[in-house]
């Protein structure tokens, strides 16, 4: 565990206060997502209360403080459940990715053969793919097949894309980590492929995954919301989702009713935000190509009084040659 | 080879006191071709590793591989625990346990697996060879755990108990530590603790000190020697370095370019090196005796390139000893015109070069060549330059393999001896593989 | 060099420098930042190197040894601080800018690293090589000129002019680190640091380059400084030597003589150490090199040394002049209180107490 916090205590200056400002705004919204009951004042769908419909695209004000939009939805609500959809989305995609890209990239890098030569080919086909434009043919094919789930299809052509992230990193670092002198240590004390993969390649390769996952997720945000604006992503009576609202918003902003699209818009740039800025600082302290190493500045210490001198007293020598390196070791300190 | 256990009886032996028997060892690697030739699935040349290699290693003596890199030393090392593909020959190991002895170049997959419980290896880098993931205990412990040997409380208890025999006590200061955390000598300890954990009989020392520091050195040798005395171990150990070899093996076998070119105990290879090879590496090594100064005679050039050897004993172009029948060849012809040129003006240099050209037709298997002149230069000018490198050096070993250099009409014909056969034969209570015997 | 020089490559000698020393090193300190304090790498070194001298520089790693060839060159890395006096033909290295400080290098300083093939750029050719060296230096300089100047460096060096066009992976790790040698010396520098020249390489190419660069007097008439933890090769190939323990100089002198007749224990120890073809028996210091962020007080062998005196740990003893070497008396200064029992108290000569090094401080 602590090897796992060691990058964070690591970090220093303008990567600790980036990072740090990316978990706040994260954990705000995770903390939204979870108890979004219990912060929106109506449902994510609800168009009435008590039998009365709410006003068509009313501004902010008194009952909505974010206004209602063009499908009489509570604008406030719908931002709140919003985050609660796009964390479950980009939560169940990147671990699904994670999972299969890590686990095909160590596979594919220890065996090699022509598995590796097949799925390195087929990976480097979907990453050359425009990433949106993966993700509108897999949830076209994915709304066909499964129908009603809408936020599972959404998780799982994002999913597809960001398998060929994590494949080529963990293959490309799975192959030079495979030349290791400890990985023939592990086969010379008889361990079985699978050990060797498990235990000695695993924890090894996943380092940089970590980074890619945080600004894959940043990245999926905004493809989520991508999908929506096209209307190919989740429906609004499934689930609230940003981009959709920003979609429907589209018309309004030409007649002046800006609130419908602008609260939608603020909560996607600031999410991506926030995840944009874990990742950057994780991969400036992690990635040692990136990582200035810092270094205290040091005054060097007046030259230490001649050992001749100490013998000249003839007597005084053990006080004499504590306090002289004492006083180097006080004035050699690290000056910030 | 099929996958019985049992093997026949080796003929030379059916002593029982041999360990481990390799018998004509062959590791011969594909070399994929580079660039475009690969591209359309040519194959590139093969390099001999090891090249019909026979070794007897007797019970509880440390045996000294000595070679330069490139010398197939350590992929002799490796072969013996079966982690490099075996491409002829046999390994057989007569294990204390009384059983068959069993071909360790046939076995495959979990049977070898297993059966490396008993043969075990100590890397170079004590850095790299250690997993950077893993605490010392996990690492050490894990040969116990993978091949199901113990577990929980038994296990620490082995773990501790080896890291103790290597001197890494307490123990559990070093337990908990990661190997970042370790000296350079501690680290090389962990890897020994790790590789006798499972008691091996046969140990294959791969360079074990030749990354640490002068006062590290003797610790970890004499560790391994009380390790021997202790655990009855056999030794491989494999180095560069004849001075550790000398002081720590009992026979050594002198490498070069994947065959044994001397093989015999060691006071007897130290006191009279017979293999000019082995006498020029006895003169090299730097030595702190003051009165020694720099060598000057040493062999020219480097190992050459293990895809194309050179013909008949693989030293020949660079042994000052060398006769007509050691195998020379017109590639020598080139090395020595590049060598020549070292020693003329720049002038001299472009003048005899515009002349021969770029000698291409010197890369070839062919006894006998003939050189044309370049660029409209006669025949007679090329016939002088040849006189003349010959008449510059006529010490040069070369000119004892070139049985007929004859101008024709349109060139210079050079012919070279036939090469003649070398094996490796007894010469007094060692073995060498040199025409001089 | 036997053949004509130009004039513009003649470093400036007269006939009074030819007795100063080429580099005088005083009191070097050069100390690391790091988050947990300085480390002195080199702490108060002092040494000087003759015209056409090797000086031999041997010691383990982390001793500092690699620190001064780099100091003396101002190529230390950033968060380092150099002091003391430095000069090179009485010119103050450690006054220099940056950019005159580049300027002498090449052309008077020049080094030889490890791993020669980490220094040649693999997609330009040898010719170029020398070509952007001597370019960088002589900008007037003529096409001809760079081939004539090279060519003759090479053949000393034993590279075959006909390899003039080759890249650098045509050739072998021996043959690459000829080429280093040869692109150091094109310049025809009056100082060369070789640092572990020869530490990838097998033992003939190693004895081979060892060779080369103990001709560099008769051929170029560099003063040398050899850096390598092989004492062999110092005994060898140098005329003198400076045995290095924890950041300081604790032997200089005659290499014979150091060789022949060691004064500091330190020396007397590695020499034990040892491992040569007369070994018959294992010997080792116990314990390891000290932690240079605290450093013993005193001589900072003392925790390891076989007889250390009461008085070792208190006061750090001065380099002196021994007069007691047989063969060239007077040629070696070491620094230990044995050496000079008159300035220790006499109360404080008998032996000092010292708990027993534990195997986990072990190296």
């Amino acid at each position: 565990m602590k090897r796992f916090l060691k990058p964070f205590q690591q970090t220093t200056g303008l990567a600790r206060w980036i990072m740090l400002i990316g978990i706040v705004i994260v954990f705000l919204f995770i903390i939204v997502a979870i108890f979004a009951d219990f912060i929106a004042p109506y449902g994510f769908n609800q168009v009435e209360v008590d039998g009365v419909r709410f006003v068509k695209q009313a501004p902010p004000g008194p009952g909505h403080i974010l206004g209602v939009n063009d499908q009489f939805y509570d604008i406030f609500s719908r931002v709140i459940y919003g985050a609660r959809t796009a964390l479950e989305v980009v939560l169940l995609s990147i671990i699904l990715s994670l999972v299969i890209g890590v686990v095909l990239g160590l596979l594919c890098g220890y065996v090699g053969g022509w598995v590796d030569r097949c799925l390195v080919f087929l990976m480097d086909a979907m990453y050359a793919f425009p990433s949106l434009l993966l993700a509108i043919v897999f949830s076209f094919l994915l709304s066909g097949l499964m129908k009603g789930s809408g936020i599972i299809s959404a998780a799982l052509s994002l999913t597809v894309v960001y398998i060929p992230r994590y494949f080529r990193v963990v293959r490309n670092t799975t192959l030079s980590a495979r030349e290791a002198t400890y990985v023939e240590a592990a086969r010379a004390i008889g361990a079985p492929n699978r050990t060797i993969m498990g235990r000695y390649l695993f924890t090894n390769v996943i380092q940089s995954v970590p980074v890619i996952g945080t600004l894959n997720a940043a990245d999926a945000i905004s493809t989520l919301a991508a999908l929506g604006f096209l209307g190919l992503g989740i429906q609004p009576i499934d689930a609230s989702e940003w981009g959709y609202d920003l979609s429907r918003a589209l018309d309004d902003a030409a007649s002046g009713i800006w609130w419908t699209g602008m609260f939608p818009g603020l909560a996607i740039v600031l999410l991506v935000t926030g995840l944009t800025l874990i990742g950057e600082g994780l991969n400036e302290t992690m990635n040692p190509t990136l990582r200035k190493r810092r270094f205290a500045a040091i005054v060097l210490p007046e030259r230490k009084p001649k050992a001749k001198v100490a013998v000249a007293a003839e007597v005084v020598t053990n006080d004499i040659a504590e306090s002289a390196y004492e006083e180097i070791v006080d004035d050699g300190e690290v000056k910030p | 080879m099929s996958e019985t256990v049992t093997v026949p009886e080796a003929p030379t032996a059916g002593k029982a006191d041999v360990i481990l028997d390799v018998d004509h060892l062959q590791v011969h690697f594909k070399l994929r071709g580079a660039g475009l030739s690969r591209i359309l699935g040519r194959e590139g040349g093969i390099v001999k590793a090891v090249d019909d290699v026979t070794i007897a290693l007797k019970r509880g003596e440390v045996f000294g591989l000595v070679g330069e890199s490139g010398s197939g030393k350590t992929t002799l090392g490796r072969a013996v625990l079966g982690l490099v593909p075996i491409t002829g020959g046999l390994i057989r190991h007569q294990s204390l346990d009384g059983g068959a002895p069993v071909d360790i170049a046939s076995l495959k997959g979990k049977k070898l697996r297993k059966h490396r419980q008993k043969l075990q290896m100590v890397f170079q880098d004590p850095h790299a060879a250690l997993n950077p993931a893993m605490t010392i205990e996990t690492q050490v412990g894990h040969p116990l755990v993978i091949h199901g040997r113990a577990k929980g409380a038994e296990l620490k208890a082995k773990v501790k108990s080896a890291l103790e025999h290597v001197g890494l006590a307490p123990a559990e200061q070093f337990m908990s530590k990661y190997p970042s955390d370790l000296s350079g000598g501690q680290k090389q300890r962990a890897v020994i603790a790790r590789a006798i954990i499972l008691e091996p009989e046969v140990l294959v020392a791969d360079e074990p000190v030749s990354m640490l520091d002068m006062s590290v050195r003797a610790k970890i040798l004499q560790l391994m020697l009380d390790l021997k005395q202790y655990l009855q171990l056999t030794y491989i150990y494999i180095t560069h370095d004849l001075a550790t070899a000398k002081f720590f093996c009992d026979r050594v076998a002198i490498m070069y370019l994947g065959k044994i070119v001397e093989v015999g105990p060691t006071a007897e290879i130290f006191a009279e090196p017979r293999h000019p090879y082995t006498q020029a590496l006895l003169k090299a090594i730097p030595d702190v005796d003051p009165s020694k100064m720099v060598p000057r005679d040493l062999p020219r050039g480097e190992i050459p390139d293990a895809a194309r050897p050179p013909r008949g004993c693989s030293f020949h172009p660079r042994c000052p000893l060398a006769r007509a029948e050691c195998g020379w060849e017109p590639r020598d012809l080139k090395a020595m015109v590049d060598e020549h040129w070292t020693r003329v003006s720049v002038e001299q240099f472009e003048k005899e070069q515009a002349l021969v050209g770029n000698l291409k037709e010197l890369n070839t298997d062919k006894l006998k060549v003939k050189l044309e002149p370049a660029h409209g230069g006669s025949v007679d000018e090329l016939w002088t330059m040849f006189e003349n490198i010959r008449t510059e050096n006529p010490e040069e070993p070369l000119w004892r393999g070139v049985t007929r250099m004859e101008k024709v009409k349109d060139g210079v014909v050079i012919e070279f001896a036939k090469p003649a056969e070398i094996a490796l034969h007894p010469v007094g209570n060692a073995d060498v593989s040199c025409v001089l015997y | 060099m036997s053949s004509p020089i130009n004039p513009a490559f003649e470093t400036d000698v007269n006939a009074a420098d030819q007795d100063l020393p080429v580099v005088n090193a005083e009191d070097i300190r050069i100390w690391y930042g790091t988050p947990k304090g300085p480390v002195r790498a080199v702490d108060g070194v002092s040494f000087s190197i003759r015209r056409g001298e090797i000086l031999g520089l041997v010691g383990e790693s982390g001793s500092g040894k690699s620190t001064i060839g780099r100091g003396l060159l101002g190529l230390l890395p950033p968060g380092s601080v150099i002091d003391g006096e430095l000069s090179f033909k009485g010119q103050d290295l450690l006054a220099l800018s940056p950019k005159e400080r580049f300027k002498y290098r090449g052309r008077n300083l020049a080094m030889i690293f490890q791993e020669p093939l980490t220094r040649l750029n693999p997609l330009m050719r040898v010719s170029e090589h020398f070509a952007e060296t001597l370019r960088t230096h002589f900008p007037k300089i003529s096409d001809e000129e760079i081939e004539t100047r090279s060519l003759n460096v090479l053949k000393v060096i034993g590279i075959p002019p006909s390899r003039w066009l080759a890249y650098p992976h045509e050739f072998s790790g021996g043959m690459r680190q000829r080429i280093m040698i040869a692109l150091a010396l094109v310049l025809q520098p009056a100082f060369v640091v070789a640092d572990e020249p020869t530490t990838a390489l097998d033992v003939l190419v190693e004895a081979q380059i060892i060779k080369i660069l103990h001709d560099l007097r008769e051929n170029f008439d560099t003063a040398l400084l050899l850096i390598t933890h092989n004492l062999g090769i110092i005994a060898e190939a140098c005329d003198r030597v400076a045995v290095m323990y924890a950041g300081k100089i604790v032997e200089i002198g005659d290499a014979v003589e150091v060789f022949s007749n060691p004064q500091h224990p330190y020396t007397q120890e590695l020499l034990r150490s040892t491992i040569t073809l007369r070994t018959d028996g294992l010997h080792s210091i116990p314990g390891a090199p000290p932690d240079l962020i605290d450093p013993p007080s005193g001589c900072h062998f003392y925790p390891r040394c076989p007889k250390p005196m009461e008085y070792c740990p208190l006061a750090e003893p001065d380099m002196l002049n021994v007069h007691g070497g047989a063969s060239r008396p007077g040629s070696t200064d070491a620094a230990c209180w044995h050496l000079q029992l008159n300035d220790v108290p006499a109360d404080k000569r008998g032996p000092l107490e010292r708990d027993e090094i534990a195997a986990f401080e072990e190296a």
